[in-house]
C-alpha cells in the first residue's frame, strides 16, 4: 500500500491564485524529502494530507485513507510538525507533550510516559522539566518533534525542521530524524527548501516547484545512472579522449576534465591502460556522484 | 564523556495501548482549561488574580452567613448576591478568557491541536464548558456556603431547609445564565486579538460602556424606555431575566412587563456569541 497517494490534486485559493496544480505522486513508505522553494506548495500539499483543507480537485489518499471524508482516522496516525514557531513559553516541555498527546487521545498515564519517552529520544530528557521560554531554537525544534512523536504515528509531516538552526543544529536534526526514519519504523516526509540538505538523508524525493511536480523518485534510482569517472591529465587531453573513444568509451570534455560514464567494473582499469600506454601524466582519477541538485538544475535555470 | 553519563538507550516502543476518542479528547481540555481558568498548573503569578477574586466572594458569602444567622436579617439573597458581585465576576472574565484562548493564539498552539483528531467544534466547546463552569463555580460555591449558612442555622428544621434549597435552586441556574453570557462575550472578545492585555481591556470596556447607556436610558421620561434600558447592558441584561423569572429577587430593576424580551434577549446574545465563536475557530481550524 502507498504511503500517500495523490491523482491530479489541485488546489487554488479563491479562484486565482494556484497552490498546487494536477499533483500527482505515489510515495512509497521510508524518508521522503518534499523540496521546493518558498511559495511552492509544499505547506498547501501538506494540509490537505491533514485534512485542514479540501483540494480544489483531484483525489488524495493517506495510508489508503481519504482525509476529506475522514480526517480523524489519517490525524490519528500523523505526527504534524509546523514551521513556525508552535509552543507556548510559560509551561515545561514534560507538561506540554503529555497535554498534546491527551489531545491526541492518549489516556493520562500514558500521554505522561510517552512523552517522556518522546523528550528522551529527541534530546531534551534532563530539560524537560524546564519552561519552554527558556529553551533555545534548536531546543524548541525538538520540542516540536517530540510533540508530534508523542502518539507514536505511522507517518511524520515535518515542516522546515532545520529552520532556523545553525550548521550544527541542523546536522543534529537531520540525524535524529534519519534516525527516526530508520531505526523507529516510522515513515517521514521531510519539507525543505535546501535540496542539499533532505537528499543526504531521504530514500526518495518529491520535487515541486510552482505547485507542478518537478519530479518523484527514489534517490537511488536518480543517482544511479549519473555515476560517471573524472580523469583530469596535464596534457595530452584531446589523445586520450579519442584513445577511449577507441577503446569503445564515450568520454565528454568538460574543460580540463573529461567524464566518462561508470558502466562496467573495468572502466577503470581501461582508463589507467590508456593513460599508460600515451604515457600521459595523470592528474586524478575520482568517481563523481552526481548530486541531486545538478539532475534539478537545468530545468531550474529554465524556468528562472 | 565519562562512562557513567551514558545513558543507556533501550530503543523506540511503538505504542499499543488504547487511543481514546473525541469525547475522552474533549473532557482534557475542559479539565485543562478549568484548571487553567483558576491558575492550577501555572506559576504563583498566575493564580494571584483568580483567586483573589474567589477570596472576596467568598469572604462576601461567610459574612451574609454570619449576618443572617446571628441576626436573621437577610442582607442579599442569592440573585441579589450574584448582582452585588457583577464586577468581580466582569473582572474574573477580563483575566480568565484571555488565559484560556488569545494564549493559544499567541504562541500559534493551534495548528498542533488541529493536526489532532480534534475539530474546531471540540476546542471551542471544550474551551466555553471549562469557563463556563469557572464562572459558574465562583458563583455557585459561595451561595452554597450562604445556603450551608442558612441550613444550619435554621430554627424550624427541614421545612425551612427545603425552602432556601428553593431559593438556592434558582439562584444557581441564575448564576449560570450570568456564566454563560458572560463566557460568550469574553471569549468571544478574546478569540480576536493574541494579546492578553488587549483582550482583557476589550472585556471590560465592554461592559465598561454599556452600563452608562442603561443610565441615560432609565432616566428618560417614558417608562417603557426606562423598563427596556437594562436590555442595553448585558448585566442589567442578566438582572432582568432573574427578575421576570424569580419575581421575588428583587434586583431593583424595573421591567414591567418586558420580561420576556429580555429572556430572548439573552438566549440570542448567548447563542449569537457561541456561533461566532465556532465559525471563527472554523477558519482558525483551517490554519
Amino acid at each position: 500500500m502507498s504511503l500517500i497517494e495523490t491523482q491530479g490534486l489541485t488546489k487554488t485559493y479563491g479562484g486565482r491564485v494556484t497552490a498546487l496544480h494536477d499533483l500527482s505522486v505515489s510515495v512509497e513508505p521510508g524518508i521522503i524529502g518534499l523540496v521546493g522553494a518558498n511559495g511552492a506548495g509544499k505547506s498547501t500539499l501538506i494540509k490537505i494530507l491533514l485534512g485542514l483543507i479540501p483540494p480544489s480537485g483531484g483525489q488524495v489518499r493517506v495510508f489508503g485513507i481519504d482525509p476529506t471524508v475522514d480526517p480523524d482516522r489519517v490525524r490519528a496516525k500523523v505526527g504534524y510538525m509546523p514551521e513556525h514557531d508552535a509552543l507556548p513559553p510559560d509551561v515545561s516541555a514534560a507538561e506540554f507533550v503529555t497535554h498534546l498527546g491527551r489531545i491526541s487521545g492518549l489516556p493520562r498515564t500514558a500521554a505522561r510516559e510517552r512523552a517522556s519517552e518522546a523528550l528522551r529520544h529527541v534530546g531534551l530528557y534532563e530539560e524537560r522539566y524546564r519552561q519552554i521560554g527558556g529553551y533555545s531554537t534548536g531546543m524548541k525544534q525538538r520540542v516540536k518533534l517530540a510533540q508530534a512523536l508523542v502518539h507514536d504515528p505511522d507517518l511524520l509531516l515535518l515542516d522546515e525542521p532545520t529552520n532556523g538552526l545553525d550548521p550544527a543544529g541542523r546536522d543534529a536534526m537531520l540525524a535524529l530524524v534519519h534516525r527516526i526514519g530508520t531505526e523507529f519504523g516510522i515513515s517521514v516526509v521531510v519539507c525543505s527548501h535546501l535540496l542539499g540538505e533532505v537528499e543526504r538523508i531521504c530514500d526518495s524525493l518529491i520535487a515541486i516547484e510552482g505547485g507542478r511536480l518537478l519530479r518523484a523518485d527514489r534517490i537511488s534510482a536518480m543517482t544511479e545512472v549519473s555515476d560517471v569517472l573524472a580523469v583530469e591529465v596535464s596534457e595530452g587531453t584531446e589523445e586520450l579522449a579519442a584513445a577511449l573513444t577507441g577503446l569503445g568509451l564515450t568520454p565528454q570534455v568538460d574543460g580540463r576534465l573529461l567524464l566518462v560514464p561508470l558502466d562496467h567494473d573495468d572502466t577503470y582499469d581501461r582508463i589507467l591502460r590508456a593513460v599508460a600506454d600515451l604515457d600521459l601524466p595523470l592528474h586524478r582519477l575520482d568517481q563523481r556522484r552526481h548530486r541531486v541538485a545538478e539532475l534539478f538544475a537545468p530545468r531550474e535555470t529554465a524556468d528562472v | 564523556m565519562s562512562e557513567a553519563s551514558v545513558i543507556h538507550d533501550i530503543g523506540y516502543q511503538r505504542y499499543t495501548g488504547p487511543r481514546l476518542g473525541r469525547g475522552a479528547v474533549f473532557g482534557a481540555i475542559f479539565v485543562h482549561g478549568l484548571r487553567a481558568a483558576y491558575g492550577l498548573g501555572r506559576s504563583a503569578k498566575a493564580k494571584i488574580f483568580p483567586w483573589l477574586v474567589v477570596g472576596i466572594v467568598t469572604l462576601v458569602a461567610v459574612i451574609l452567613a454570619a449576618v443572617r444567622s446571628q441576626t436573621g436579617v437577610v442582607p442579599l439573597n442569592y440573585i441579589q448576591f450574584a448582582d452585588a458581585m457583577s464586577w468581580l465576576i466582569i473582572f474574573f472574565v477580563a483575566i480568565v478568557a484571555p488565559e484560556l484562548v488569545s494564549r493559544d493564539l499567541r504562541a500559534g498552539v493551534l495548528p498542533l491541536y488541529f493536526s489532532r483528531p480534534l475539530r474546531a467544534a471540540d476546542y471551542i466547546g471544550a474551551k466555553v464548558a471549562a469557563m463556563v463552569a469557572a464562572v459558574w463555580g465562583l458563583l455557585a460555591v459561595p451561595q452554597l456556603i450562604m445556603f450551608l449558612g442558612a441550613a444550619f442555622t435554621t430554627k424550624k428544621g427541614m421545612s425551612d431547609v427545603w425552602h432556601e434549597l428553593g431559593d438556592l435552586l434558582p439562584g444557581w441556574g441564575y448564576s449560570l445564565l450570568w456564566a454563560l453570557l458572560f463566557t460568550g462575550i469574553g471569549l468571544l472578545i478574546a478569540s480576536l486579538t493574541g494579546k492578553r492585555a488587549f483582550a482583557a481591556g476589550g472585556i471590560v470596556a465592554v461592559f465598561l460602556m454599556t452600563t452608562p447607556v442603561v443610565g441615560v436610558l432609565s432616566i428618560l421620561p417614558s417608562t417603557d424606555a426606562q423598563e427596556m434600558a437594562g436590555l442595553a447592558s448585558p448585566m442589567t441584561l442578566v438582572s432582568g431575566v432573574g427578575q421576570w423569572l424569580v419575581p421575588s429577587a428583587n434586583t431593583g430593576l424595573m421591567i414591567g412587563n418586558f420580561g420576556p424580551v429580555y429572556a430572548i434577549e439573552a438566549a440570542t446574545l448567548i447563542a449569537a456569541c457561541l456561533l461566532l465563536l465556532l465559525a471563527r475557530y472554523r477558519r482558525v481550524a483551517a490554519l
